[in-house]
């Protein structure tokens, strides 16, 4: 089977419509009879990682290729780029500002739980640039 | 225990897919944040929340939840029900506040994201 490549322009400006790509991922994973557990954690991790975009970076744009033996994720943005990577990384510590929390975001375990819920994790980030990350979930 | 006896025991009322009512929920998550919702994953699991945004509606997507319980009287909006249709979820809501209704759920035998 040859590989599928999906991608999506994720807008900064609609926060209503944020997760419009993670959900469509899903629904393609579904039809293409992925396991559930495989399926939810490509879709948590995809969905926080798309909220971010949102939250943090104005936006950005998400390249998906589903092949027989993975599901790789690539989100890219052109925010501000994360500061202090370290502390992103601790659950709990988190950058966001106070009308995000109130949108029920903002908790500090976006990257933690992205992390935890892909088999390889990698992140490229520079202040002013911006921020990629690479994922990958294998299929079972 | 089914999304009918949730029903019962919190006193709430349906918004949408009532024929989703004789599915089985094994466990439950009360959060008005959904960052923390996306940290619990448990098959089958019913969502409480006094959160009103169409992101609950995602993040229970994302989850595999089937139910999402709206307390303390919060109402979802239109494009809320039109996505949970969609979606084959069902919603509830009830004026009980978050620890009340989840105390309810708890004491009828209803178990949070650990099991316990």
């Amino acid at each position: 089977m040859d590989s599928i490549k999906l991608h999506y322009d994720v807008p900064g400006d609609d926060f209503t419509r944020a997760g419009a790509a993670s959900s469509d991922v899903k629904r393609n994973l579904k039809q293409l009879g992925v396991s559930p557990s495989v399926i939810r954690n490509v879709s948590i991790a995809m969905y926080e990682g798309e909220i971010n975009m949102v939250i943090h970076a104005g936006g950005g744009n998400i390249d998906v290729e589903i092949t027989e033996e993975e599901i790789i994720m690539i989100l890219a943005d052109e925010g501000p780029g994360i500061a202090n990577l370290e502390l992103a990384m601790k659950e709990g510590y988190s950058t966001a500002p106070d009308n995000i929390r109130c949108l029920g975001f903002g908790a500090g375990m976006g990257l933690p739980n992205i992390k935890k819920y892909t088999d390889d994790f990698k992140i490229e980030t520079e202040v002013g640039k911006g921020t990629t990350l690479y994922l990958k979930v294998n299929l079972e | 225990m089914k999304i009918k006896d949730i029903k019962e025991i919190l006193g709430a009322e349906i918004i949408c897919n009532e024929e989703g009512l004789e599915r089985e929920v094994y466990t439950a998550c009360g959060s008005d944040m959904m960052s923390d919702v996306l940290a619990f994953v448990k098959e089958q699991a019913a969502l409480l929340t006094g959160l009103v945004n169409p992101q609950v509606v995602r993040t229970a997507e994302m989850m595999d939840m089937h139910c999402i319980i709206f307390v303390r009287g919060k109402r979802p909006h239109l494009d809320m029900i039109e996505m949970a249709e969609d979606r084959d979820m069902v919603m509830l809501c009830t004026d009980l506040e978050m620890f009340t209704a989840c105390g309810k759920l708890y004491a009828a035998g209803l178990k949070g994201g650990s099991g316990k």
